[in-house]
């Protein structure tokens, strides 16, 4: 992600094309002319609706650039470097089971903390947060009809493991080992 | 001793969250400064403090309420109770790549009509949050909800209950309502302990919850489980849920401590598992005695949950999922926020009609609240508080009560014993509901008018009653011309049964010549029996008159 982009976004807040399939959140099975159909709808709408917000979410005239720039940051304007302790990489791979207490994994999750740490330099000062491009958009709402499932055949087929007709997993959620192990693995792969 | 110190540590928390604005970066270093301080401050003040006064219960629920709606709260998979395991579920219910939420329109619609119906502020824009955390019943590894920005706030349930020695003193109270937060339901899991694997159903997956979060405002069982009742009623009123705890489409958990009036709340445990209102009075009840016993024996109170076991009548603390909860709230990317418009006026143009929720519109359709029924019927039928809980709180009384009031000359307040005590007591005796009923709002309406014009008395009646409700079909007159139930009302025969009982008690016909009017009635009573309870009562009481004067 560039920093510049992300700047970019922020301070105008357009929307780009590529969100709008977000816009269309109407299940799974768009199509592309479904899609290319609620835009229009959606872009139309918008602009009936948000006056206020001149010169935004106008689909000819987005602000977002339609190729990324890199501008890297030089270290110094970065904050120092962070180092994880063992017993945040325990806390994570609890949160995620996700293992990864090797020293490739560690360096990895460190190498990426550094490349959003370029955030830090970008100056938001006068900038009201936000959660997403589309926060000013309308919800699309739903009619209550019932238009899905009775699946069950299909969806079953996905699972690795089935009993009649229900998914089967583990007993609760499986422990972890402890930090002595942890650290007992980890000495290892130092080795 | 305990309460005192979690003030203390709340004031000084207080203090940090201050810091910690000011200067976000020194706040981990104040906090370690100030909690060593305040060990060694307050333990001197501790002990000059008073002898221990009553511990008192201090309450707060949490309510899941399952949203009447045909379907899921971000699919289109249909919503039902005992379907065939995973039949109700659509690609994203089972969170397959690439499906996107879709909001209902109905179920936004019952969390407004749910919050106007419990006095709360609608917020016109609320957001949806991810809350994560791992079980296998949860597929997507989050659940949407909204933290940060609920669809309502700030609103309270006004209920009541029927207190004092004779329980017939209606008792108001009011809870204050934090707020109300549409979410997702999660799935169900079977575990299977011999094969040591878990069967997961994602039929429920995804069904609309509202989640209300009450304010701990009540002190012991009886006042949750009317609270909890009388929300219930709201939302069977509304339609918004259809209430069936046993079904599970009403969950309530409870938090409970004990404290000292006027001190800070004690260290709260959160109950759950509990899937009747009774019980939910129990297991309060038991959790707040359990705590007191605690405290007495000179122990802490452990912040944790437990559940209710129904057959001991106890709560046993739950084996924890995990240790650690962090359910690292995140905003729901696929989801713009939720706009609900005040009315018609306030609509964007150009926005589709179907696509806009109008709280004007959905506060109109509003149907009169039970609290206001009571109220109403008090008034307009003069009857007492107590009966209108009964007819309000019973499935379809209020109706048969209406039937049976339009058929017959007598008045309200002479017919509502004959249905909150004959009718629902029989009914209650056989665990039937109003609609089973064998005897029809226009049947029992033929027997009071019999009664009312003089026909038969009361006692007669009420043997018609039961003769009517064991063969129905038959008609209160047929019953009493079979029986010979009618009154009688013949002076002759009157007067010389009454003579056999005067001249078989002496010494009654001398105590009321003596003056002791009251045994009159005994000598009345006797006479009854005599005639079955046929006898007019008002010409019986003149014929012994006469005859002792």
């Amino acid at each position: 992600m560039s920093v510049v982009n992300l700047a970019v976004k922020r301070s105008c807040r357009g929307v780009s094309l590529k969100s709008c399939n977000l816009l269309a959140n109407d299940g799974y099975s768009i199509t592309n002319e479904e899609i290319f159909h609620r835009r229009r709808k959606i872009f139309m709408q918008s602009h009936n609706t948000h006056v206020t917000r001149l010169l935004s979410s106008r689909p000819l005239n987005s602000k977002v650039p339609d190729a990324a720039t890199w501008e890297p940051v030089p270290e110094d304007q970065l904050p120092p470097p962070i180092h994880i302790p063992a017993d945040l990489v325990d806390q994570l791979e609890r949160l995620a089971l996700v293992d990864f207490r090797t020293k490739q994994g560690l360096a990895c999750l460190e190498k990426a903390i550094r490349f959003a740490d370029q955030l830090h330099a970008v100056d938001t000062s006068g900038v009201e947060p936000m959660d997403s491009v589309l926060e000013d958009r309308s919800l699309n709402l739903r009619e209550d009809a019932v238009t899905e499932g009775d699946c069950a055949e299909e969806l079953l087929q996905l699972s690795k493991h089935t009993v009649e007709e229900y998914f089967v997993a583990p007993p609760g959620n499986i422990p972890l080992p402890t930090r002595e192990e942890r650290a007992t693995i980890l000495r290892h792969s130092e080795l | 001793m305990a309460a005192s110190s979690v003030a203390a540590s709340e004031l000084l928390q207080n203090i940090n969250k201050h810091i910690s604005i000011l200067y976000p970066k020194a706040s981990y270093v104040i906090r370690r400064i100030s909690t060593s301080r305040q060990r060694s401050d307050s333990q001197p003040q501790l002990r000059v403090k008073s002898a221990p006064k009553q511990l008192v219960g201090v309450v707060g629920l949490e309510v899941h309420a399952q949203i009447n709606s045909n379907t899921k709260l971000f699919s289109g998979s249909s919503v039902r109770f005992s379907a065939p395991p995973n039949s109700l579920v659509s690609p994203f219910d089972a969170s397959l790549p690439g499906t996107l939420p879709v909001l209902n329109t109905r179920c936004v619609e019952a969390a407004v009509m749910t919050a106007l119906a419990l006095n709360c502020t609608i917020n016109r824009t609320s957001l949806f949050d991810r809350k994560h955390y791992f079980y296998a019943d949860l597929p997507t590894g989050y659940q949407i909800t909204q933290q940060r920005r609920p669809i309502a706030v700030d609103g309270f349930l006004a209920y009541s209950f029927l207190g004092g020695k004779k329980r017939n003193q209606v008792i108001k109270r009011t809870v204050s309502i934090k707020q109300i937060q549409l979410e997702q339901d999660s799935g169900k899991s079977l575990h299977d302990d011999l094969r040591s694997q878990t069967l997961i159903d994602l039929n429920r997956a995804g069904v609309g919850l509202m989640e209300l979060v009450m304010e701990p405002d009540m002190s012991c069982g009886e006042e949750a489980a009317a609270a909890v009742g009388e929300l219930q009623l709201i939302l069977q009123t509304l339609g918004t849920c259809q209430g069936n705890m046993s079904e599970g489409q009403l969950r309530v958990d409870a938090n409970v401590s004990v404290h000292e009036p006027g001190e800070p709340l004690g260290i709260r445990t959160e109950v759950k598992n509990i899937n009747s209102i009774r019980y939910l009075a129990k297991a309060i009840d038991y959790e707040i005695q359990r705590q007191i016993a605690v405290l007495q024996r000179g122990g802490t109170v452990q912040s944790q949950t437990r559940a209710f076991d129904s057959k001991s009548g106890e709560t046993v603390p739950m084996r924890d999922k995990e240790g650690l909860q962090d359910y690292r709230f995140m905003p729901e990317p696929n989801l713009p926020p939720l706009i609900v418009y005040e009315d018609n006026a306030s609509l964007p143009s150009g926005i589709d009609a179907c696509q806009a929720v109008v709280v004007q519109e959905i506060r109109e359709a509003l149907p009169e609240l039970p609290a206001v029924k009571r109220e109403r019927l008090v008034q307009t039928y003069g009857l007492l508080p107590e009966h209108s809980f009964t007819l309000v709180n019973e499935d379809g009384l209020l109706e048969y009560f209406e039937a049976v009031l339009k058929a017959t000359k007598k008045e309200p307040r002479k017919v509502i014993g004959w249905v909150t005590n004959e009718l629902v007591g029989h009914l209650k005796q056989q665990d039937m509901s109003v609609s089973q009923s064998p005897i029809a709002p226009s049947a029992l309406a033929e027997l009071l008018e019999l009664q009312e014009t003089g026909h038969i008395s009361s006692s007669a009646a009420r043997r018609v009653f039961q003769e009517m409700w064991r063969s129905p079909g038959k008609t209160a007159l047929q019953i009493i011309q079979e029986q010979d139930l009618g009154l009688v009302s013949d002076t002759a025969q009157l007067h010389s049964i009454c003579q056999e009982v005067l001249d078989s008690h002496p010494d009654e016909v001398n105590a009321i010549r003596g003056g002791n009017k009251k045994v009159l009635n005994k000598l009345m009573g006797l006479v009854q029996r005599e005639t079955k309870g046929r006898a007019d009562p008002v010409l019986v009481r003149k014929i012994i008159q006469e005859k002792t004067s």
